[in-house]
């Protein structure tokens, strides 16, 4: 099955290629304002991060990601069509013209960055690497983990930072792939490895979806640096901008205290900076392609970084988690926004 | 005659209207617009993905991997190239097919012969084999195998366990490996020596019962041969072989040799789902022998089992074997199902893990549908000279 997918979305891309000279012509921006909405690529449902509920709504920081460039371009935070799409299938959906941006958990790599034909636009979530594991085994540490079997989801950085640890502490391991992060829960479930692998905002939402979620923990270790956030095309900057300065939009909104709450009474505030943000001063709108209000609606229909982090995997959501090293670079964290100017 | 006295009449027609040059003339238009299509195809392709920054090429399969895979048959560890994952991949795939095409054959033979028996229970506990089996997807077979069967097995440290040497659990079945010593030559060469042996028995008998009528019970004397001369030259080259006992040690077995459940699930479903529909092939293929031929056979006195090994089975494979072929092509094709329960076949490792690190969908995809085109068509090779010495020989 995902052989097929796998197999249509290669054919796919030779197709789109074959005729894609009047498409690259056109500019995304254009594309997505003719279609009258945006093609989000998401995960197949990962809770706070892209998880659509029983009635099919998409919620998640990767969701608001989205939903914010759509009220950008619209001034209408529901015009996004949201395609799932698995580790393996998400690079190939988004060279191929399926999708318009990518705003799946993805980790910023000089790899992907520079060989695949993609550019990162930004971070929405400092992330890293880290283990589930059975509180049975008696294992505190990471280093304790030599000749264990450690299930992965297949087609992420998770699967080379593990190779290089172990490599690294001289330990030996055997890897268990799967497809998408449900039957990688699954097999972790049935026994049939000692350790779960993943990101670490991720395993305290794997972990969740066990039975018992007592009888697992997190080890304290983190051996990777996972920067993720939202992926677009080389080769339309114009784009490229939009869905940067999208998400610096939100980050700067936080530092300026500007939320969804009181975005329409900040529109009479008499600080430049943020009459530049809501497009009360300046031309900041059109020099993007964009038009002059579109801060005020991606604050206004989305809220800023910080409602959007609290909202989908704060500490009042099922994954609690804390701000951490995502807090503002005001308070201590490393979310740091170039200024709107 | 006629034709000729035209063609060469004083008129003559003039070229185009000549039938033999427009059909050449037609013919040679069709394959160059074919070639013209596959080179803009292939050549806008790869203009595209430049224009995009998008790598192209092969070179990325000297490319250190730097991921780990969990069985492989050829040596592999993290610091190869992703070209190595590529074998890695193909020879589990050729593995997990080759086991399956021999049991599924095996066991639909079986069935299929059961589903005509007389005994009415017999027939008919294969036919509901058949029917049950057949009419369930194949993934969810592979699920079912995989966990449903992986959650009732033990954990590694309460393992089912067999006299010390095989050991069964969660994470598969712990078997001793041979580690064959310094001498070990001897018993490979008195090995040989036995299968030379048996050949030239069982010719020898052939030729003697083609010329006297006298047979000769080569089946009992070769098995005799086979076991015989190898363990005479293994107690003679002073036992060189040793054996690699699994061990716990911390998390799991170590040493020896390991089936992972997922090599054993897919096997299992896959075998089996194959297997009903060779019964069926291998029903209609005994079917479509006349009845008079079993009822020669039965007159000039063959008993039951001869009937059916002499008789009956070769001349039901000239039915089996075409549709045969095809299911053999199914099991093959149906093994990349694997990815689903993370057995590291080629569509899991190569199309899956190395097509994500190196993010070149077109070539790793070329390559993967280029080795399923080749392994099919050789095996429709094989099978189709298998087909044509059963055929019927018309002389």
């Amino acid at each position: 099955m995902r052989k097929m997918r796998s197999i249509a979305l290669g054919v796919a891309l030779v197709a789109g290629t074959f005729t894609a000279s009047s498409v690259m012509a056109a500019t995304t921006l254009k594309n997505v304002k003719q279609k009258g909405h945006l093609q989000c690529g998401v995960t197949t449902g990962l809770p706070g991060f892209s998880q659509p509920d029983e009635k099919g709504n998409w919620t998640g920081i990767d969701v608001d990601t989205c939903r914010a460039v759509a009220a950008a371009i619209f001034g209408d935070a529901g015009a996004v069509e949201f395609t799932p799409l698995t580790a393996k299938e998400r690079f190939t959906a988004l060279q191929s013209g399926e999708i318009d941006m990518l705003s799946r958990n993805t980790t910023w790599t000089l790899t992907r960055d520079a060989s695949l034909g993609l550019n990162f636009a930004g971070v929405n979530y400092y992330d890293g690497q880290g283990f589930l594991i059975n509180k049975g085994i008696g294992v505190d540490d990471a280093t304790q983990l030599d000749g264990a079997t450690i299930c992965i989801q297949a087609g992420t950085t998770t699967e080379l930072n593990l190779s290089d640890y172990f490599r690294a502490k001289g330990m030996k391991f055997k890897p268990i792939v799967f497809d998408t992060s449900e039957q990688t829960v699954q097999g972790f479930a049935a026994g049939r490895c000692d350790v779960l692998t993943s990101d670490r905002s991720q395993l305290a939402a794997l972990r969740s979806k066990l039975s018992d979620p007592n009888s697992a923990k997190i080890l304290p270790n983190t051996i990777s640096k996972e920067p993720l956030g939202p992926v677009v095309r080389q080769g339309d900057d114009q784009w490229f901008n939009i869905v940067k300065w999208v998400l610096f939009t939100q980050i700067n909104a936080e530092e300026l205290g500007v939320t969804s709450a009181n975005a329409d009474d900040m529109l009479k505030s008499d600080n430049p900076g943020i009459q530049r943000l809501l497009g009360t001063d300046g031309d900041m709108g059109a020099k993007l392609g964009l038009p002059a209000d579109f801060g005020h609606k991606v604050v206004k229909l989305v809220g800023n970084y910080g409602e959007m982090y609290d909202r989908n995997v704060g500490p009042d959501t099922p994954l609690a988690l804390d701000r951490g090293i995502n807090a503002l670079w005001t308070e201590g964290g490393i979310m740091y926004a170039p200024p709107v100017r | 005659m006629k034709q000729q006295r035209i063609d060469a009449g004083p008129a003559g027609p003039v070229p185009w209207y000549d039938p033999r040059v427009r059909s050449l003339f037609f013919q040679a238009i069709a394959i160059a617009l074919v070639f013209w299509g596959g080179w803009v195809l292939v050549d806008n392709t790869l203009s595209n993905m430049e224009s995009r920054g998008i790598s192209t090429g092969f070179g990325f399969l000297n490319k250190t991997a730097g991921f780990g895979i969990i069985m492989n048959l050829v040596p592999y560890d993290a610091t190869m190239s992703y070209g190595r994952t590529f074998w890695v991949g193909l020879t589990n795939t050729l593995l997990v097919s080759a086991m399956g095409v021999v049991t599924a054959t095996i066991l639909g033979f079986i069935i299929g012969v059961a589903r005509l028996s007389s005994n009415w229970l017999v027939a008919r506990m294969a036919l509901v084999y058949i029917e049950v089996i057949r009419n369930i997807p194949l993934l969810l077979q592979i699920f079912f195998w995989y966990f449903a069967v992986l959650r009732n097995l033990p954990s590694p440290r309460q393992s089912l366990d067999v006299g010390g040497i095989l050991f069964l659990n969660n994470r598969g079945l712990y078997l001793p490996g041979p580690m064959p010593q310094e001498g070990f030559g001897i018993v490979w060469g008195g090995i040989l020596l036995a299968i030379a042996a048996v050949v030239g028995i069982r010719i020898r008998a052939r030729k003697r019962q083609l010329a006297t009528g006298q047979i000769f019970p080569a089946f009992r004397v070769g098995l005799a041969i086979l076991v015989f001369v190898p363990v005479v030259s293994f107690l003679v080259a002073g036992r060189p072989l040793e054996w690699d006992l699994p061990v716990l040690r911390g998390f799991n077995f170590g040493g020896g040799i390991t089936i992972i459940p997922e090599l054993a699930a897919l096997w299992i479903a896959l075998s089996l789902y194959t297997a009903s529909f060779i019964a069926e092939i291998v029903r209609s293929g005994i079917l479509s022998v006349s009845k008079g031929q079993t009822e020669a056979s039965r007159a000039l006195g063959l008993p039951n089992g001869l009937t059916l090994r002499l008789v009956v089975i070769p001349q039901a494979m000239r039915v089996i074997i075409p549709p045969l072929t095809s299911q053999y092509l199914n099991l093959v094709k149906n093994s990349s199902l694997a990815t689903a329960i993370g057995y590291p076949d080629l569509v899991a490792v190569f199309m899956g893990t190395t097509l994500n690190q190196t993010g070149q969908a077109v070539e790793v995809v070329a390559i993967t549908m280029a080795v399923y085109l080749t392994i099919s068509l050789l095996i429709s090779l094989f099978m189709n000279i298998y087909n044509r010495a059963v055929a019927i020989k018309e002389r």
